[in-house]
């Protein structure tokens, strides 16, 4: 079913404009006690965002070398100006690090255009398709380019490909696990059952050491499976398992009337999950899933210990440079903002769409 | 058409685990008749209607409809319930849906009708029960007797032969219940087979060919419904009757 929105014709009325005095009066003084709390809380962050700025702003190192660093107090900017594409890049050839950049760019290019749920189409899934190839081609080589091996890429790109691949790919995987879970016919229950409870109830880190050290051995003599791909795959064994259950919470908030609506019109199976049931439970389960999304990326970290340089990696390798010793606040710093970025637009987006598909219900009011 | 009974049911059974909630049944509906299903909470009516088209299974026993046997073989109950119609007590509608995308979604994948042929027909039921202005509305955004008039509507759509009512105005505020009437009114003055559930007794009085009146899972008495309000034959119907008419 393809799915049309209109722009949300109420837009909502804003108040008219206050003066900031008022609005303060209002809200932050309107009682002693509440201008007591006020002025506490305004204090306390007084305290902190002051150091802050200094240290980023007013003493920071923006332009010079190690040694101009050493002698400021505050932050030291230069470093990461340094170590930027390695971060972002990782070991990649240097001279060939437009097609990381490329193959970045084009993911969030398609992200942003796939962002209207008006434009979900299977023509979108198809694009999509394309893109994963032109990426894998572009960071790999053939067709003109020179061969990169993969354990030669990484930063940003190893992270985003690693995460929304692993996403993308578990989400129908978690629905298909949470159906079957749900499913009358016990052997499918039973698999469903055993596999999400058995993934669930091991550490991401054991799945992704058994992918990389115990699977190989387990290969007939000769055969080599792609680490990076062994990896992925781990990743989307573990979360599929944890947006099944997701997913499940959902179909099991849908009212029994609905299956029952669906049956007397004479749907089967397929067709009541696909027009009536999936539809509504996805759409409740949108912050949850958000949730599971945005912890799986950070968890991509964890690549680190079967020696993929995720985006983590590359900036804890860039700390290790001699010459730039001691600037592992601003590495972190760094590599936060840039996660922050990321799973902070998937949050926001998020509720976005829970805006969007939040029609028709006049009685449930969407908190955003 | 032949002149066997549209539906049959024979010794038919079923229990909840170990409650017997409808005991030896056997009912005939002929080809048009209008039959309206009472009895006090818990009697099984609304059980018996939903075991004609598999909402529930029953255990022993045969039900026919329209000449087919319903067992677990699921390509019948799908002929079934592609020929039987259903309205619920709380309409049912998929909020997700609009109005219109309610009514054709059924036709489009189970009839495999055209989305055109599917929406003239939607439209032409919409008219029908007097709510076409509100195609495009979502099902929250309707009153429930409005909602109930399009649940109506959509079961129309799938060109049922025979329609089912489970309490259908039992959730509507008082002054509702004469809207979502007089659809299911029209619709028996056209011929349809209906079996409703229902506690509306002016209605029975209206278009009933006959009454059942159910206790304890069984069905206690079967009249015309002039007989059956002014002249009951058991204990159990009387004392029915004098508790609802007041």
């Amino acid at each position: 079913m393809v799915y049309k929105f209109t722009k949300n014709p109420e837009k909502r009325t804003l108040p008219k404009a206050e003066t900031m005095a008022k609005w303060m009066k209002r809200n932050l003084f309107s009682t002693k006690t509440n201008s007591v709390i006020s002025l506490f809380i305004l204090s306390g962050l007084l305290k902190i965002i002051t150091p802050l700025f200094n240290w980023l702003f007013i003493d920071a190192v923006w332009v010079g070398d190690s040694a101009t660093c050493r002698k400021a107090s505050g932050a030291c900017v230069a470093f990461i100006k340094e170590k930027f594409v390695y971060i972002i890049f990782g070991p990649y050839p240097r001279e060939e690090i437009w097609r990381p950049g490329l193959t970045i760019f084009l993911i969030f290019a398609l992200l942003w255009w796939s962002k209207e749920p008006s434009r979900w189409s299977k023509k979108l899934i198809k694009w999509w398709v394309s893109c994963l190839v032109v990426s894998w081609i572009l960071m790999s080589g053939g067709f003109g380019l020179s061969l990169v091996e993969n354990s030669q890429w990484g930063g940003l790109p190893l992270t985003i490909i690693l995460s929304f691949i692993g996403i993308a790919i578990s989400y129908p995987l978690g629905i298909a696990l949470a159906l079957g879970r749900r499913s009358s016919m016990p052997l499918i229950k039973s698999f469903c059952v055993i596999y999400i409870e058995l993934i669930r109830g091991v550490p991401m880190i054991s799945l992704l050491f058994m992918s990389s050290v115990m699977f190989p051995l387990f290969l007939p003599e000769g055969v080599s499976v792609d680490k990076l791909l062994r990896a992925q795959v781990a990743i989307i064994m573990f979360i599929s398992a944890y947006m099944a259950e997701v997913v499940r919470g959902g179909l099991a908030a849908i009212p029994k009337g609905q299956y029952e609506a669906a049956d007397a019109l004479g749907l089967n199976y397929f067709q009541t999950m696909k027009g009536v049931i999936l539809p509504q439970a996805l759409k409740i389960v949108i912050p949850p899933s958000v949730n599971t999304a945005i912890g799986m990326l950070k968890d991509t970290s964890l690549v680190i210990i079967i020696a993929l340089f995720d985006l983590l990696s590359t900036t804890k390798a860039s700390m290790k440079d001699p010459e730039w010793l001691g600037y592992s606040v601003e590495g972190y710093f760094f590599a936060a903002l840039i996660y922050f970025i990321l799973c902070f637009s998937m949050g926001k987006y998020a509720r976005r769409l829970e805006v969007e598909f939040h029609r028709g219900h006049k009685n449930r009011e969407v908190s955003i | 058409m032949s002149n066997a009974p549209i539906i049959e049911m024979n010794n038919m059974n079923k229990w909840f685990d170990d409650f017997h909630v409808l005991k030896n049944i056997n009912f005939k509906v002929e080809n048009g008749e209008k039959i309206v299903i009472c009895g006090p909470s818990g009697s099984g009516k609304s059980t018996l209607i939903r075991c004609i088209n598999r909402l529930e299974s029953h255990q022993n026993g045969k039900i026919l409809v329209d000449g087919t046997e319903l067992t677990n073989n699921i390509k019948n109950i799908d002929r079934i319930r592609a020929d039987v119609g259903m309205c619920f007590q709380h309409f049912n509608l998929f909020p997700h849906l609009s109005i219109l995308d309610n009514l054709t979604l059924a036709p489009i994948w189970v009839r495999k009708e055209s989305k055109k042929a599917a929406s003239e027909l939607a439209m032409h039921f919409l008219e029908k029960v007097k709510i076409a202005d509100q195609a495009l509305k979502y099902p929250g955004q309707l009153s429930g007797g409005q909602q109930q008039r399009v649940a109506i509507a959509r079961a129309l759509c799938m060109k049922p032969k025979i329609m089912l009512f489970d309490e259908p105005t039992s959730a509507l505020d008082p002054e509702m219940v004469k809207e979502v009437l007089d659809v299911m009114v029209s619709l028996a003055e056209e011929g349809m087979t209906m079996l409703c559930v229902t506690h509306e007794m002016g209605f029975a009085r209206q278009v009933a060919d006959k009454v059942v009146f159910m206790d304890d899972g069984q069905i206690v008495e079967e009249a015309k419904p002039d007989e059956f309000f002014d002249n009951p034959q058991h204990e159990r119907s009387k004392e029915f009757l004098s508790q609802i008419l007041h």
